[in-house]
């Protein structure tokens, strides 16, 4: 039976558009990110009566999607983004895998055709149920008008429980025309849904079991943690075992980078420590992490004598790529909760080891290799003092967000994470493009919180018109676009994997266009930096504006890289720290 | 790599079956055999899966499909414990000469006729994969025109059903 206050106008006769956003007012929607246009032309009316949700115009829906998505990430709460059929559907069809990817809840209403014309090839229609299926968690084509309020109730049901994703809701126009009765609540009809977030005891105690035997242990956090908002619980899992810490690339934030026993971000690009951590471990415990390539390197040479604890909400991601001896299926929050208590009783019980040799090899890879870079022969500015700087300045309030490239993987190392929910990126998907309709997401998510985009010239030149979205709305985020004038990342394969040759990876954007320019064409404001020496000064400039956005350009060396590497392909023990340069592994006791 | 029978009871919605399909096209299983059908309860419809693969991604993709929130319940048959059937029309080219040896085998078969042309009958027959390929391949001599053939359809040994535990309502209210 149908629980909670029906609404104040439940049982009211309307059109279909009426109750499709009266459901999106009673399910708390406060913000949606959209474009109106034909098919979807319906809901824009009453929406424009609506005394809860503010409605952002964006200029382009890919904009929506990946604002909806910061918006999410920002809040806590799902994002919106609204569309119209064929074109407008098909473009939010990158963010809505960017946030399946990440497990960002996220819902998605698109207008389709009416339900006479579905299947004709009519004028903007695209089959956008059936190209999202295989990148939502679930989606929906509603025809019939009663079914709006149930399948809205049902779509930020499964948006946010269980492993959050994107819901997409396509909604036909002349269901959105038709007069219909409004029922709030609804019962949710989703007998296959059944998402566990209880653990299983007998594997929470095997798991205590283990950890207390561990000599080398590594807590391996993913970004499941923060989508469980179990940074409390795992600082307090952190404190009782004395274990070490990775976050992923995903959990940056989730434990804070200022902790002593956090060693940092594994991967491809991560630190020496946390890679050779997970490398040379016995008891790797996976929290809401996925054994992402990206992490593990080659897999059969991952971890290679842990045993592995994998606690996880979904559970295809259990040994779905490195078999689990411990699996878990549950909620980050509900699992660590258990697993103290359980260790508890272990150490009571006498069961605990000593890590101080651990500890001893972990701190003398964390001494001898911490991150750092060389500076350019020429004296250029580096890209990675300006993110250091950004982040010294600026602190760890504020929401860092990044595109995809370099200057997502230095704003990963340099800049020192406090705070959950202070870094957003695109992980999985890695899509280009992210970051200023993240960023501008964030922001209107949370207007009193300072969000940093941290671009590239190659992402930024992707989506920069949602800066006028910014200006118009009066939502002042700042950019850091990060100009090297090329396809960073791409031009550092070339470097190391292509003998250099620089096929297409040359943007000439310290020419065209003129960033600073664009930036007042549209509103805001434009400021250069090209040395060292201006960068303090042109980050407090930047910080002194809050009337509108601030782009800030800075010009860098082209040739800087990201280090450390593993190579894509290779083991992570075949870690470099610098071109043709490994670890002098003799120098540890191992 | 081995054949694995899956039973998927799923919501009669529409596009269950593509999402069904495109997840496993998707994940990279191929499907040997899908059979689709109504359920004795009219909301439910019952997908017999065969899919040759090893165990560990036949875990996987089991895991993958029970994340479809049309699907319902996933149970692997196992072809000793359970009955499992289907259904071949077969048209044989025959003429008078013929026509008795091909209705001896139909005999032999337990299969039926169920069509005649003054040159070709039509046979159908059901059984498990091992005695359809038999009678096919003596078929063969003398002639197949035209075969078609269903998808595997299974049931469990036994009372028990695996119908009753997942059609068990559950309450949820936005």
């Amino acid at each position: 039976m149908p629980q909670g206050q029906p609404t104040r106008d439940n049982g009211t006769t309307m059109t279909g558009a009426a109750s499709l956003i009266r459901s999106l007012e009673a399910a708390g929607v406060d913000t949606v990110f959209g474009i109106p246009g034909g098919a979807i032309l319906p809901a824009y009316d009453p929406m424009f009566d609506s005394q809860q949700i503010r409605h952002i115009l964006v200029r382009h829906e890919q904009g929506a999607g990946h604002a909806a998505e910061g918006y999410a990430l920002a809040t806590g709460k799902p994002g919106v983004c609204m569309a119209t059929s064929g074109p407008g559907a098909t473009n939010l069809v990158t963010p809505i895998a960017d946030a399946h990817m990440d497990s960002v809840p996220m819902v998605a209403v698109t207008g389709q055709v009416a339900t006479a014309a579905i299947g004709t090839d009519a004028f903007q229609e695209a089959d956008i149920r059936g190209i999202t299926m295989p990148i939502t968690k679930h989606n929906y084509l509603v025809t019939d008008p009663a079914e709006i309020p149930r399948t809205i109730a049902e779509a930020f049901h499964i948006a946010t429980t269980g492993r959050p994703g994107p819901v997409l809701v396509d909604v036909a126009k002349d269901a959105m025309q038709a007069m219909t009765t409004f029922r709030w609540p609804v019962e949710l009809d989703l007998p296959g849904y059944r998402p566990v977030t209880r653990p299983h005891a007998k594997q929470v105690r095997e798991a205590a079991r283990l950890m207390a035997a561990a000599k080398r242990p590594v807590l391996y956090v993913g970004g499941g943690v923060l989508r469980a908002r179990a940074w409390k619980e795992l600082s307090e899992l952190a404190r009782l075992t004395g274990f070490p810490v990775v976050t992923t690339l995903t959990a940056r934030g989730a434990f804070p980078d200022s902790h002593r026993q956090h060693l940092g971000m594994p991967g491809m690009h991560g630190g020496v420590a946390a890679v050779t951590s997970l490398q040379k471990a016995d008891l790797l415990i996976a929290l809401g992490a996925r054994f992402d390539d990206r992490v593990t390197g080659k897999l059969s040479s991952f971890a290679p004598n842990a045993a592995v604890i994998h606690a996880d909400i979904d559970p295809a991601e259990i040994s779905k790529n490195r078999v689990a001896d411990v699996p878990i299926v549950g909620d980050c929050k509900e699992v660590i909760n258990e697993l103290i208590p359980a260790i508890e009783a272990e150490f009571a019980a006498g069961n605990q080891t000593d890590l101080t040799g651990w500890w001893r090899q972990l701190d003398q890879w964390r001494d001898n290799y911490p991150l750092g870079y060389t500076p350019a022969d020429n004296g250029e500015l580096m890209p990675q003092y300006v993110i250091e700087r950004l982040g010294r300045l600026v602190g760890s309030d504020a929401i860092y967000v990044a595109g995809v490239g370099q200057h997502q993987m230095w704003a990963s190392q340099y800049i020192s994470y406090e705070n959950p929910n202070t870094w957003l990126n695109s992980g999985g998907a890695g899509t280009m493009g992210y970051a200023v309709p993240a960023a501008m997401g964030a922001k209107a998510g949370r207007p009193d919180t300072t969000v940093w985009a941290i671009d590239g010239d190659g992402c930024f030149q992707m989506t920069n018109q949602e800066l006028a979205t910014c200006a118009i709305e009066g939502i002042p985020i700042k950019v850091a676009v990060i100009n090297n004038e090329s396809l960073g990342m791409v031009r550092q394969w070339q470097t190391l994997f292509y003998d250099g040759r620089y096929s297409n990876t040359d943007l000439g954007s310290r020419r065209i266009p003129d960033f600073a320019k664009l930036a007042e064409a549209y509103g805001c404001v434009g400021l250069r930096c090209d040395t060292a020496e201006d960068v303090d000064a042109t980050i407090e400039k930047a910080m002194a504006v809050d009337d509108r956005p601030v782009v800030v350009d800075f010009g860098v060396h082209r040739d800087a890289m990201v280090w450390p590497m593993v190579a894509a392909g290779t083991s992570n023990d075949e870690i470099q720290i610098a071109r043709g340069m490994a670890p002098e592994w003799d120098r540890s006791d191992d | 790599m081995s054949k694995h029978t899956l039973s998927v009871l799923v919501e009669n919605k529409p596009g269950v079956l593509a999402r069904i399909a495109a997840l496993f096209s998707r994940r990279g299983f191929n499907i040997d055999s899908l059979a689709v059908g109504p359920t004795e309860h009219p909301a439910v419809s019952r997908m017999t899966v065969v899919v040759d693969v090893e165990d560990s991604p036949l875990e996987q993709v089991t895991k993958q499909l029970n994340k479809l929130v049309n699907v319902l319940k996933i149970v692997e048959l196992d072809p000793g414990q359970s009955v499992q059937r289907e259904l071949v029309l077969v048209k044989v080219r025959t003429d008078n000469e013929t026509r008795p040896h091909v209705l001896q085998t139909v005999e032999l078969f337990r299969a039926k006729v169920v069509d005649v042309a003054a040159d070709a009958v039509t046979i159908e027959a059901t059984g498990s994969s091992d005695k359809l390929s038999a009678l096919l391949k003596v078929l063969e001599p003398y002639g197949i025109r035209e075969l078609v053939q269903s998808g595997v359809v299974a049931v469990g040994r036994g009372s028990r059903s695996i119908t009753d535990r997942a059609l068990r309502p559950v309450d949820r209210v936005a």
